[in-house]
């Protein structure tokens, strides 16, 4: 790798801090070149690091977790619980009589915990008042870049479970 | 008291300005798919990784590539100039 090296015949030192102008000049190019390979070599390694993350984990099987017994919320109120694990909190909505929805109470943008406005039926951040629909977990206004992850329900009897999630997708 | 450039190292600052724009331009287009690809894994879409890091890999590649070229050019300005710098000596 001959190029590596530096380029004339006379000492490193001579070359970097040239007495001539020009090849001063010269050698501003050639590091600054150099600096933004490496910079590119950095973004490489970034992505790679993502692409190992991502192959490493691998997404989790979910278990299934009982809710609350479908008489516990009243119609236009919901149920705070944590899925799948301590650290995620969701909401539970029973829009109407028959319907029951749940999500990750994360906001997608900067992740505070959104809040059912009942007269409005809409999922709300108060943060920076991004708004999601009850009925799919759409953003309906503000900054939030996707979707709230939705929590899978069955019902089963009385009893309301979470079976997984469904991460929504990008808008 | 600027110093006269000769026209082999006009023409090698040309390449290598032009190299240099080049990289630059690839390296924006590399910042943008780092943070897109960071975006959508963040968001759970595992899938656009192995894409990006490729085409990452390749962008690497080429601004390598053009880090030997901007390296040649220079590497034959000098010569240049020492063999011009050579023939112009007054016999002694």
């Amino acid at each position: 790798m001959r190029f590596f090296r530096h380029s004339s015949q006379d000492p490193l030192w001579q070359d970097e801090f040239s007495i001539h102008a020009a090849d001063e000049r010269y050698v501003s190019r050639r590091q600054f070149t150099k600096f933004l390979v490496l910079t590119s070599l950095g973004m490489f390694v970034g992505n790679t690091w993502i692409l190992v993350r991502s192959l490493l984990s691998r997404r989790p099987g979910y278990s299934e977790k009982n809710i609350c017994s479908a008489s516990d919320v009243p119609v236009g109120g919901v149920w705070l619980f944590r899925y799948p694990t301590e650290k995620d909190p969701c909401i539970l909505i029973r829009p109407d009589e028959q319907t029951y929805v749940a999500y990750s109470q994360k906001c997608t943008h900067l992740s505070c915990a959104v809040y059912y406005a009942r007269k409005k039926n809409r999922l709300e951040c108060p943060c920076h008042e991004g708004y999601f629909s009850v009925r799919n977990g759409d953003v309906l206004q503000g900054p939030p870049p996707r979707p709230l992850p939705r929590v899978i329900l069955e019902r089963r009897g009385d009893q309301l479970v979470a079976v997984g999630m469904d991460s929504g997708k990008e808008t | 008291m600027a110093e006269k450039t000769s026209p082999g190292r006009k023409q090698g600052l040309t390449a290598i300005d032009g190299a240099l724009a080049l990289i630059a331009l690839l390296l924006i287009v590399q910042m943008w798919l780092l943070t897109a690809t960071l975006e959508s894994y963040l968001a759970g879409h595992h899938e656009v990784a192995l894409p990006a890091a490729i085409i990452s890999g390749v962008i690497f590649l080429v601004c390598g590539g053009l880090y030997l070229f901007v390296a040649r050019i220079d590497s034959e300005a000098r010569q240049a100039d020492g063999e011009t710098s050579t023939s112009n000596e007054r016999p002694e």
